[in-house]
């Protein structure tokens, strides 16, 4: 019950989630993955907050949460163009930035 | 019993997380992201950042993942196989720095025995965690951070908008809208037997 | 004004009027132009009077007179200024060259009329008579080297005028190279005594020789042969002399002024004014001594087999320029130096006849192909003989009291100079064969076709303009020979310079009448005042004139040799044939250009051809070049193979390189 046992799920939560952004092809599971990221990090950032009586571990996760927010909704617009023209919605299709 | 709380409330949480990586709908995938979300606002509740949980339901839980709900709705996209075009290499690389990464984490955590973390903790106080601390941290101390997000919530929606929005004026030929084939009369009714929707939102005639 | 304001004049005038047509050559039609050429050293030319007379005025202790224009120099105690030296010596070049230019820039100013490139000409005569002025009158050897070097330009530029002319550029190029490895002897020479002076003025180098070298000391014996090296190389002394015959390629006023009177010289008057150093350096002045008798006889040998009319008479200048090579080595200075200016009169006055006649032929220099103009061209008939008297030593012309003054005062020196004494008899011998059998073969006999048109008034013009050296066809246009021939019966210019040189071939010999009068010796003494030579090697008067009867003696011997083989325009088949090896060998001008080719030429060549090939190709553009950018090339391609274009991958790299920093920190803690 330790701090220690949050810290672990959220490093356990966090790997998850870094294996799935490099697995899956779909960008709508990729962004889902790196939710799961940020939500492992604000796990770990309570938790401390918790483990020195410093508010500012919640405020930070709560910050967290508004940046998560906006990169969804710019990520899903991009997905929501990338359909309107007809591209194929794969991550290893659209590479023509290589070179 | 707090123990028992925290057991469970861990195991769903990586149980949704597992979910989320490894369905392949991703309906499915956002569904079981759901239910990590529930979980880890559990884990918050425990750790007295009520808040915090609640923030976590109402907001993530249940406006951002509907928000997934109705693109996935709209772009589909089954994969065929989480298997990759580029290779078993990057899959199994990937995995296992994964891996990697968790296991130097844990040794870091478990195995060095930082001083940090094998207290109890600080006492608890009672503003702690409650709505009106948060409040008043953000219009004191945290000021600055909350003009800064709701600037940072301001430009997402703009960008948003531009990002997805049509070219004024021009419209795509491809993209034609059922209403407007059936009043051409291009396109007859289909009758949806045996059909998926795609298929049954009409054929040309 | 004072003696060295003339001294700086004479400098400035040609230098003035060179840059004056350059920059004028579009705006000012071409008869100016020659004019103000001609004006140019006229004034320098009074200059010189000038300036001889100021000095005559100096007390004759102080007669040597140095004006310093500025210093280019002062650091590390090298003490290179712009300065000039009046002095008796200098004064004397300095009246020969601009006198001698100012009578062939006349004789040009008729001579190459219709030539497009007549303004060009001009600039770069008097281009030449500056660097030639420069050089006589440099007061250390810096400025000397600049002179010496500007002049090898100017010969370059004036030898390969005709420059469409591909014989032309070659003969150029080879004098220009020659002359160049003579540049590279003067200047290591140079270095060699500056060392053991640590000045480059003359006069200071003069005063602390003596302290500085021991009497043949190395350093001083090198540092004189190799100055000799560059006196050989401009005065076309063996080995260095290949390229005098084929600078006959340039047009005859330039034969006439670089290599008979002016350029060719530079090495006598180097040996000349240096003369404490090489009397410090016996050994290299024998070297000199050996040198200038070997050249006056193989010169002679082959000018009596040349059959181009103006070759004859190049191998004729580098003959006599033997001679005064020989004579100053030996310690003959004012001797060799009244050779010069004697020499400089005849030979520019067969040069210019020479000119005449090649003008009457159409441009075509065969011997073979002249005969009997003497109806024709009386005038230059007269010229040609005056100076072929005065080449050959025949009294009382000025090469008669010139030439044995050398050979007497060889005499005098004993031991093996002796030797060389008797050789220059034999060397005038076949000088006056030679020049004879020139003048027999171009003048007399039956007329050539070319000879009869002119006795009927009508100059002979060929239908198209030929290259005399190999027969191609060519054009009159810039670059090539005009289509215009001028001769000297019909150009009163040319009649009015060839009548002042003869008039000076003539009576040029009385300034050193043995026993009557010493003129140019007492002038000259101020220069050579610390020359332990110049008063001991006065052969007495008696001495003098047998040597004069011997010497005149032998000339008319060789004139009768002349007339017996050639008279009447005769060619002595017979004699060919019983010497036929020894004509080839002579012919074949002994084999010189051949050897140098085999010896430089085909090495360096190779050389060059193996520094392309390997050096160039394989290691500068193979490793260094395309090293450096193959490397660079394969670096950027695997940099670039990191951006595949995959989002994955990237993230991949991400999570390694997390993985990774993670990993440092965890075992350093």
């Amino acid at each position: 019950m330790s701090l220690t046992w949050y810290l672990v799920v959220s490093a356990l939560i966090f790997c998850i989630g870094a294996g799935g952004v490099l697995v899956r092809r779909n960008p709508l599971v990729i962004l889902l993955c790196l939710e799961l990221m940020l939500n492992a990090a604000n796990l770990a950032l309570v938790a401390f907050a918790r483990a020195h009586g410093d508010m500012g571990g919640q405020i930070f996760a709560l910050i967290v949460m508004v940046v998560a927010a906006c990169e969804v909704a710019v990520g899903l617009g991009l997905v929501v163009a990338l359909h309107r023209r007809r591209l194929p919605i794969d991550v290893d299709e659209l590479r023509e930035l290589q070179g | 019993m707090a123990a028992v709380f925290f057991f469970i409330a861990a195991i769903g949480a990586v149980a949704g997380a597992i979910g989320t990586v490894s369905l392949r709908n991703p309906f499915y995938s956002v569904l079981a992201l759901v239910g990590h979300l529930i979980s880890l606002a559990a884990l918050f509740l425990l750790l007295r950042a009520e808040f915090v949980a609640a923030a976590q339901v109402i907001v993530y839980a249940g406006a951002v993942m509907v928000l997934y709900v109705f693109v996935v709705a709209y772009v589909g996209g089954m994969e065929p196989t989480i298997g990759t075009s580029t290779g078993k290499g990057l899959r199994f690389v990937s995995i296992f720095f994964a891996l990697a990464i968790f296991v130097e984490l844990a040794i870091a955590l478990i195995g060095t025995g930082l001083a940090g973390l094998d207290r109890k903790g600080a006492p608890y106080h009672a503003p702690f965690g409650e709505p009106a601390e948060v409040g008043r941290q953000f219009l004191t101390t945290y000021l600055v951070v909350f003009e800064v997000a709701s600037l940072l919530l301001l430009i997402a929606a703009v960008g948003a908008v531009i990002l997805a929005r049509r070219r004024a004026g021009l419209a795509d030929p491809r993209e034609l809208s059922v209403g407007d084939l059936l009043r051409r009369g291009e396109l007859a009714a289909g009758d949806a037997a045996g059909e998926s929707m795609l298929e049954a939102g009409g054929r040309k005639r | 004004m004072t003696v060295t304001t003339y001294g700086w004049l004479v400098l400035a005038f040609p230098l003035a009027g060179s840059l004056l047509i350059a920059l004028t050559s579009k705006l000012l039609p071409q008869r100016v132009h020659g004019a103000l050429g001609t004006l140019a050293i006229l004034l320098a030319f009074l200059s010189a009077v000038g300036m001889f007379l100021k000095l005559q005025d100096l007390d004759e202790t102080h007669r040597q007179v140095v004006s310093v224009g500025w210093n280019y120099a002062k650091t590390l105690g090298v003490d290179a200024q712009l300065a000039i030296l009046v002095d008796p010596l200098s004064v004397l070049m300095a009246l020969v060259v601009s006198g001698v230019s100012t009578l062939i820039h006349l004789y040009s100013f008729a001579y190459m009329k219709g030539d497009r490139g007549y303004s060009r000409f001009f600039s770069y005569l008097n281009f030449f008579v500056f660097s030639m002025l420069l050089l006589v009158m440099a007061s250390n050897f810096f400025l000397l080297i600049v002179g010496w070097a500007f002049v090898g330009a100017a010969s370059y530029m004036l030898i390969s005028f005709w420059y469409r002319r591909s014989s032309a550029t070659q003969a150029g190029i080879k004098a220009f190279v020659i002359n160049v490895l003579g540049d590279v002897g003067l200047v290591l020479g140079a270095y060699f005594i500056f060392r053991g002076t640590h000045t480059l003025d003359f006069l200071k180098t003069f005063a602390t020789v003596d302290q500085s070298f021991a009497v043949d000391s190395p350093s001083l014996v090198a540092g004189c042969v190799l100055l000799l090296v560059g006196a050989f190389a401009k005065s076309a002394q063996v080995p260095l002399h290949t390229w005098l015959p084929d600078a006959m390629e340039g047009p005859t006023p330039v034969s006439a002024l670089i290599h008979a009177a002016t350029m060719v010289t530079a090495g006598v008057y180097l040996i000349a004014r240096l003369h404490p150093l090489f009397e410090r350096a016996p050994d290299a002045a024998a070297v000199g001594a050996i040198i200038g008798c070997a050249t006056l006889l193989i010169a002679a040998t082959i000018g009596l087999v040349m059959t181009d009319l103006k070759r004859v008479i190049a191998y004729s200048t580098m003959s006599q320029i033997g001679y005064m090579i020989m004579g100053v080595s030996s310690g003959a200075y004012a001797a060799g130096m009244f050779h010069l200016m004697t020499h400089a009169f005849f030979k520019a006055l067969l040069f210019m006849a020479a000119g005449s006649i090649i003008s009457a032929m159409g441009g075509v220099q065969d011997l073979d192909k002249m005969r009997g103009f003497r109806k024709a061209m009386p005038f230059t008939f007269a010229c040609m003989v005056i100076g072929g008297l005065a080449l050959s030593g025949i009294p009382p012309f000025s090469g008669f009291f010139s030439k044995d003054e050398i050979l007497a005062i060889e005499f005098s020196r004993g031991g093996w100079h002796t030797v060389l004494g008797v050789l220059g008899y034999v060397g005038a011998l076949m000088t006056a064969i030679y020049t004879f059998r020139m003048i027999f073969r171009a003048f007399f006999g039956e007329p050539s076709p070319e000879a009869v048109e002119l006795e009927h008034g009508h100059l002979y013009h060929p239908h198209e303009p030929i290259n005399p050296a190999n027969g191609e066809v060519e054009d009159t246009d810039v670059g090539f020979p005009g289509p215009d021939h001028a001769i000297a019966e019909r150009e009163l210019p040319m009649k009015v310079a060839m009548g002042g040189l003869a008039i000076l071939a003539i009576i040029g010999g009385f300034l050193q009448v043995p026993g009557v009068d010493r003129a140019l010796d007492k002038f000259l003494e101020p220069t050579f005042a610390d020359s332990h030579l110049y008063e001991t090697l006065q052969p007495s008067t008696g001495s003098q004139w047998i040597g004069l009867i011997v010497g005149a003696a032998i000339g008319l011997l060789g004139i009768a040799v002349a007339w017996r083989l050639w008279g009447d325009g005769r060619l002595p088949v017979a004699i060919r044939q019983r010497f036929k090896s020894l004509h080839g060998f002579f012919s074949h001008k002994w084999y010189f250009d051949e050897l140098i080719d085999a010896l430089v030429v085909r090495p360096a060549a190779w050389l060059g051809r193996f520094a392309n090939s390997t050096v160039e190709r394989l290691l500068v553009d193979g490793v260094l070049v395309g090293g450096a950018s193959g490397t660079i090339r394969a670096l950027s391609a695997a940099v670039r193979g990191v951006q595949t274009g995959y989002l994955r991958y990237y993230a991949a790299l991400l999570l390694v390189g997390l993985t990774g920093l993670g990993a440092y920190f965890l075992i350093s803690a």
